[in-house]
């Protein structure tokens, strides 16, 4: 065992450079059990809550569904499906508003619920290593079972990846201010969660699961200091308070020492990472077979009277949400309100309420503009260096922000924009209030579509000279036929001499020669008659 | 219904660039008044001169420039440039200069260069310097401390020195640096470099009554204050430690090495410390975040370079102090220092 792996074994926690200590404010939310939101007398269900491909429609207006009944299907293209929060009617598919930070829409199937809650048939599963490998990825990805804790991204593909591994880390950190639906699952939780990563760990063909929990939740610490006793496997790392200590790059950085390579995979340094909610979501799939059709959402901020954990059916909007946690938005003060799906330093603001819920809401904030002050006007830098202080990624977030400005793209990828995690730490500290991540997101955007520009223009390219290489092919072609064709006549007529029948050739000499005779015979006879002229 | 939309973070840590201004500035109040205990009222004649001087000339840039002009003034970058000039040259210079030297800095090395954060050179410096190359004499009058001197000057006589150049008595500036041995005194530095040339050892230079017991009756307790302000400033994480600990490494290692090899030639390494700007401009200049380098790591090169060329110029150069030219020295080489010590970004090989 090398010295690292030693550390890593002996639970040495190392440090990453920069972060931020924004205050964190969990207690307002953390303090009551995840209460159970009354179900909605809508759904509104997007076909796409992950990253990835979507799946096929397999139901249409006018269905009725079961709870957890699937609406998409995994079919050809390995796609995760989506399934009915409740029992209902489907009462109409097709685009609607979904939660994303551009307002975009999307295929959304909007289900009327008929209020009895009626549960498809799901297939609980008493010993899971009777299946293999394969089996229970699908039956991961059947339940629908997305990353819980950022991007979305499809767990069964994450953990079908073939190649060895270190550690399992399950990244209970939750370092988001505000945010505590991690914190609350852990608490209430941590058998299933612990049962989850047994599974994951299993799929995986691991060893080892680290679980990491910030030093901010001594009774989720606690919860799983009580259990992990029986679990050899299972080890518990608690790591300092500081955002974002719960970023994938940092937490590896944190529990191993290691830094994720850019634009690699933690799996290029042997470790894969899930979110505790993924991990209950798991175990959820495999023991009793359910799908992933609902979450544990934190409703928070100043202006919601009961903010709280929620059990919250996956397409119940925001509206319906706000509506039972006490959120009376004021008319004339609408317009400085926010509401912002996620945490504070990472979450996007809301247009308006009809967004629903989806696999990868975490949080619902809806602060006073005095508890977070909207961003004031954007001053000139002053090259302070606050931003590069407390930069995760150790990048030159002043040097970036002049180059995003300016355009210059090329700058900015030799300045590794795209190592950057969009964390915020930089523009939290900006004393000149730059809103630094927006240009970075703007640039990054930009350098995508440029990119992606440039690869068309390059198809095109290749397609035009791929048309021209093929016509002059042809024409090459048409003219070696035309060549074997008459070098083949050839051949049969001089086959044909061969064998004695009429060389079509002979004729034409014969015919050439008679002419030749006839003339000579022709001046003959004339030079005859003129010397017998001379003769007389 | 609609709500706002924001990008996140939605946060903020809430320190503007005017608190930081402000800290800055007020830090540098033990100072002043250390510099007002020993040296008279005309420091603050000086400062109010030179933030009136700012203001104005702030507000036409911004004017020409067309920019809306309260956006300048409401940063305060100016309020410190204009402080960090008046407190560097000499308290009873006469008006004209620290009106020249603060228009300059504002002029030209701020707005010329396209503003704030956009300068290469320390505007309060370039100014300094820009005061000491065309003025010499009256850039290195200082006024001898309060208790060396045969006539003390009074609050109207300041004023009158400063905008007439002759107080009611009609002594001028020149008489008033005469000390109680009937010769002018010049300022520590000076005076220990004038006779280090003229031949003197240490020792004797050291006799002087302008050296009092630690660096310079006055000088050692005005760099006494300035180094607590700046130690209030790094407590409050408005500079970091490296530029100010680079500086004072960077000049402490050389001069005592140099001391140890010629212990009668050299200035003291305390003397290095506690005199002339040293801890004005390690604490308040050198970190002038604009024109310093940005990394942690950059910032220690840029003190330690700062640091040397402070001791090279006290020790060879032809100026009794340097930290203004040693500042603008590094300011060029910040391009350079920021390439080399670029951190490098996680996932590309750096160590944890
Ligand atoms: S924190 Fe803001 S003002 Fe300071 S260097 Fe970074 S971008 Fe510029
Ligand atoms: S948002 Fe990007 S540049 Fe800013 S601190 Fe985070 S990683 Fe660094």
């Amino acid at each position: 065992m090398s010295a690292a792996t030693k550390a890593i074994e002996a639970g040495h926690i190392w440090t990453f450079p920069g972060g931020i200590h924004p205050p964190e404010r969990k207690d307002r939310s953390n303090t009551t059990p995840i209460e159970v939101l009354p179900l909605a007398k809508q759904f509104i269900v997007p076909i796409k809550q992950h990253s990835g491909p979507v799946g096929d429609l397999m139901v249409t207006v006018g269905d009725t569904v079961k709870a957890g009944q699937p609406l998409t299907q995994v079919g050809i293209n390995n796609a995760l499906p989506v399934h009915a929060p409740t029992s209902g009617t489907v009462s109409a598919i097709g685009p609607g508003r979904i939660a994303h930070p551009s307002g975009l829409t999307d295929t959304v199937i909007t289900i009327d619920a008929d209020g009895n809650d009626e549960f498809y048939s799901f297939a609980p599963l008493a010993d899971y290593t009777s299946l293999s490998r394969a089996e229970l990825l699908d039956r991961i990805r059947q339940a629908g079972v997305a990353g819980l804790g950022g991007a979305g991204f499809p767990t069964a593909q994450k953990l079908a990846l073939q190649r060895p591994l270190d550690y399992l880390i399950i990244n209970g950190v939750e370092c988001e201010p505000y945010i505590s639906a991690d914190d609350r699952l852990m608490r209430e939780h941590a058998q299933t969660i612990i049962d989850g990563t047994e599974i994951l760990l299993h799929i995986a063909g691991c060893e080892k699961a680290l679980i990491a929990i910030e030093a901010n939740k001594p009774e989720a610490i606690a919860a799983f200091e009580a259990l992990l006793p029986n679990y050899p496997q299972l080890a518990l790392r608690v790591v300092p308070t500081k955002y974002p200590s719960g970023g994938e790059k940092q937490l590896i950085q944190l529990l191993t020492g290691r830094q994720v390579p850019s634009r690699g995979l933690p799996i290029d340094v042997g470790l894969v990472m899930q979110n505790v909610g993924t991990a209950y979501a798991v175990a959820q799939a495999i023991l009793n077979g359910k799908p992933l059709i609902e979450r544990v959402v934190t409703v928070t901020g100043d202006n919601i009277a009961k903010p709280g954990n929620y059990w919250v059916r996956i397409g119940t909007t925001v509206a319906e949400l706000l509506n039972h946690c006490g959120f009376e938005p004021v008319a004339d003060s609408k317009q400085e309100q926010r509401v912002i799906m996620g945490g504070p330093m990472m979450g996007f603001t809301l247009p308006d309420l009809d967004v629903p819920v989806v696999k990868i809401t975490n949080c619902i904030l809806v602060p006073s503009n005095q508890e977070l002050a909207p961003a004031a006007e954007e001053m000139n830098c002053i090259r302070c260096g606050a931003c590069a202080d407390v930069c995760p990624a150790q990048l030159l977030p002043q040097q970036m922000q002049w180059l995003a400005k300016a355009k210059d793209y090329d700058g900015l990828e030799q300045q590794n924009l795209f190592d950057c995690i969009e964390c915020g730490a930089c523009a939290y500290v900006c004393p000149s209030e730059i809103p630094l991540v927006h240009y970075y997101r703007k640039a990054k955007a930009e350098i995508r579509n440029i990119a992606r520009e440039k690869a068309k223009a390059e198809v095109a390219r290749e397609r035009f000279e791929a048309r021209q290489e093929r016509l002059e092919r042809e024409k090459q072609e048409r003219l070696e036929r035309h060549r074997k064709a008459a070098e083949a006549r050839k051949k049969a007529q001089a086959e044909a001499v061969a064998q004695g029948g009429d060389n079509p050739q002979d004729a034409v000499q014969a015919a050439i020669a008679r002419a030749k005779a006839r003339k000579a015979a022709q001046a003959a006879a004339a030079a005859k008659q003129n010397q017998e002229g001379d003769d007389e | 219904m609609t709500f706002k939309i924001a990008a996140s973070p939605h946060t903020h840590q809430r320190r503007t660039t005017q608190q930081v201004m402000r800290w800055v500035y007020l830090a540098l109040i033990p100072g002043v008044l250390a510099q007002t205990y020993f040296f008279g009222f005309g420091v603050y004649i000086q400062l109010a001169l030179a933030l009136l001087t700012a203001w104005v000339a702030e507000g036409l840039c911004m004017r020409m420039r067309g920019r809306p002009i309260g956006h300048a003034w409401q940063d305060h970058t100016a309020i410190v440039t204009a402080v960090l000039l008046a407190v560097s040259i000499p308290a009873l210079a006469p008006w004209w200069i620290i009106v020249m030297g603060t228009a300059f800095a504002i002029v030209v090395v701020k707005h010329v260069y396209g503003g704030v954060g956009q300068n290469l050179f320390n505007p309060a410096m370039a100014g300094y310097v820009l005061l000491l190359v065309s003025f010499p004499v009256q850039m290195t009058s200082w006024p001898i401390p309060a208790e060396l001197a045969q006539i003390q000057v009074s609050i109207t006589d300041t004023l009158n020195l400063i905008f007439t150049g002759f107080t009611s008595a009609g002594y001028n500036l020149e008489q008033l640096r005469m000390g109680i041995d009937g010769m002018t005194m010049a300022t520590p530095l000076d005076s220990l470099r004038n006779d280090l040339n003229h031949q003197l050892t240490l020792t004797e230079a050291l006799t002087k009554p302008v050296f009092g017991d630690i660096a310079g009756i006055g000088w050692a307790w005005v760099n006494l204050a300035f180094l607590a302000g700046g130690l209030v400033l790094i407590k409050q994480k408005i500079i970091s430690w490296h530029i100010p600990g680079g500086m004072l490494v960077g000049l402490l290692v050389p001069a005592a090495i140099y001391w140890l090899f010629n212990p009668d030639q050299a200035i003291t390494p305390m003397l290095h410390l506690l005199s002339g700007a040293t801890m004005l401009g390690a604490f308040f200049i050198a970190t002038d975040p604009v024109t310093a380098a940005t990394s942690n790591k950059g910032r220690w090169v840029f003190g330690l370079l700062v640091g040397f060329i402070v001791f090279a110029i006290r020790t060879w150069g032809g100026y009794p102090d340097a930290v203004a030219f040693a500042v603008l020295l590094a300011n060029m080489c910040v391009p350079v220092i920021d390439r080399y010590t670029q951190p490098i970004a996680y996932g590309h090989g750096g160590r944890s």
